[in-house]
């Protein structure tokens, strides 16, 4: 990397009053052909690039993304990154992740902040609490930290929660994963593009793909905003705009797109060290470094592309968030937004060849895809280079909604997922 | 989208209504007679279009009869609101 960051970069540049810092990655024109074009310039596609150029040596490759870059999911997210799934394909699919995050800011040279302090789920009724002891259990097997928490642990863990047996969920105990806990979304893209545009990648921003041309049963190349790119390999990394691309190339998937809504307070001194998630009453909340209370609401019922959501779903979450955190009570919300999720049937994603030769998808993350980002940049990119999946994400195929072999992750995960 | 225009009831808030998925969906007359690919068809596969898309909906905590609706996905505009059974009005 020519632009190493470093303590002494650090240090030359304060003498120039940090006005010669080079920019992070180059602005390029497309090229007229690639070895492989990934579509979408989220944490997931750029991750693709970053490790098909690092791990699988295809550096003539492009990233092509119709706004900028982590401008999509990756910047609307709330952050919480864990692996305390209760199937084995998945806990080995986001436990992958989980150990490349472990030391993601060393292989980025850029620090994506990732602070591993603990995931707590709580339980709210006696099914929750067998769910959440099976689901240790499960973990514990695939080797996922993962402990059972009584009601006082769960205070001690977490002081200000209401663990009231007189409110109208009760908390009756709950699992914590200490590996599990957050990052800072912006850096996670902005660390993969660095990465993959030193090593030769083009990232291709304000250029949205209007056609995928093909030629029998293979791709062609895809037509855009900035004329036609041909390459023999696409890979479609576009989330809530999934079936869009799946529709251009003739192909129907599994999947609705839904409004996922998110909101933060206004900032205030540390008050919560961890993350706590509330499947049964639908409300998690984190404290950002900044100190905003970072809070994720559900998804509506309906098919909407627009980054909104309903208000009555943030009603909900924000009821469920007063009554376990009364402190809450006089908070300000300061803004609230929407990102668009494809939800898969199982909800499980999919990592997967398709039958049109060369054309990849990743795609169903649904309402959980930013704790997989390196993960699953790195299992597509072996799919793409080596045109058959690892054996990590062989049963996130696309024929399992065929086959009927489903990775069901819904009840397992709940809705908050 | 905050109104509804139920057929049975006329403009109610959204938050008594539930969304039933894409519409026009017809269940298998010889079940029997599917291949996996068809079932596959039938249960998960969705057109998900981002615009214009017909779609039932549940007025569940109202007359909770079924209805469909002619809705933009891109900018949750409603078009039409048209009864069970009946063809869909020209988009």
């Amino acid at each position: 990397m020519k632009n190493k960051y470093s303590i002494f970069s650090l240090i030359k540049n304060a003498f120039s009053y940090h006005e010669n810092w080079q920019r992070a990655w180059r602005d390029p024109e497309p090229k007229k052909e690639y070895d492989a074009i990934i579509i979408g310039g989220g944490g997931h596609g750029l991750a693709t690039a970053f490790y098909l150029a690092k791990k699988h040596d295809m550096t003539n490759i492009a990233v092509v993304e119709k706004g900028w870059i982590g401008g999509g999911n990756t910047g609307r997210n709330t952050t919480i990154i864990r692996s305390n799934y209760l199937w084995d394909a998945s806990a080995g699919l986001y436990d992958h992740a989980l150990k490349i995050w472990e030391g993601l800011s060393q292989e980025l040279n850029y620090n994506v902040m990732f602070s591993q302090r603990g995931v707590m789920n709580l339980a709210h009724n006696l099914q929750d609490v067998r769910d959440l002891k099976r689901r240790t259990h499960a973990n514990r097997l695939n080797g996922i930290d993962a402990v059972w928490l009584n009601t006082e642990e769960v205070k001690k863990f977490c002081p200000i929660i209401n663990t009231s047996p007189d409110i109208r969920y009760p908390v009756l105990g709950g699992t914590l994963q200490r590996r599990a806990g957050t990052a800072r979304h912006d850096a996670v893209a902005w660390g993969y593009a660095r990465g993959a545009d030193a090593m030769g990648v083009d990232i291709i921003q304000n250029c949205e793909v209007k056609g995928i041309k093909r030629n029998g049963d293979s791709v062609e190349g895809i037509e855009t905003t900035k004329g036609f790119i041909k390459s023999k390999k696409i890979g479609v990394v576009a989330a809530g705009h999934s079936s869009v691309i799946a529709n251009m190339a003739g192909l129907k998937l599994p999947l609705e797109s839904k409004p996922l809504q998110a909101l933060v307070s206004e900032p205030v001194k540390p008050i919560i060290d961890t993350v706590v998630m509330s499947n049964a009453v639908h409300a998690y909340v984190s404290q950002s470094d900044k100190g905003e209370l970072v809070i994720g609401a559900g998804t509506d019922a309906y098919v909407s592309y627009t980054q909104r959501g309903s208000h009555d779903v943030v009603e909900g979450t924000l009821k469920a968030i007063l009554e376990l955190y009364p402190i809450f009570s006089r908070m300000k919300m300061l803004r609230q937004w929407g990102g668009i999720v494809d939800i898969c049937p199982d909800a499980s994603p999919i990592i997967s060849k398709t039958h049109i030769k060369g054309l990849y998808f990743n795609c169903g993350w649904g309402t959980g895809g930013f704790k997989a980002t390196p993960g699953s940049g790195d299992l597509f990119a072996y799919t793409i280079a080596n045109d058959e999946p690892h054996k990590l994400n062989a049963d996130f195929n696309i024929n399992r909604f065929v086959s009927g072999d489903l990775v069901d992750e819904h009840g397992a995960a709940a809705v908050a997922h | 989208m905050f109104l509804i225009n139920c057929p049975y009831c006329g403009e109610r808030d959204q938050s008594e209504f539930s969304a039933g998925g894409e519409a026009h969906i017809v269940r298998p007359k010889q079940p029997t007679e599917l291949n996996d690919d068809q079932w596959a068809e039938f249960l998960f596969m969705r057109k998900n279009i981002k615009g214009v898309q017909l779609e039932r909906w549940n007025h569940a905590h109202g007359c909770r009869k079924w209805f469909n609706m002619v809705r933009d996905t891109s900018n949750d505009k409603i078009h039409a609101v048209y009864k069970m059974g009946e063809k869909p009005p020209i988009k």
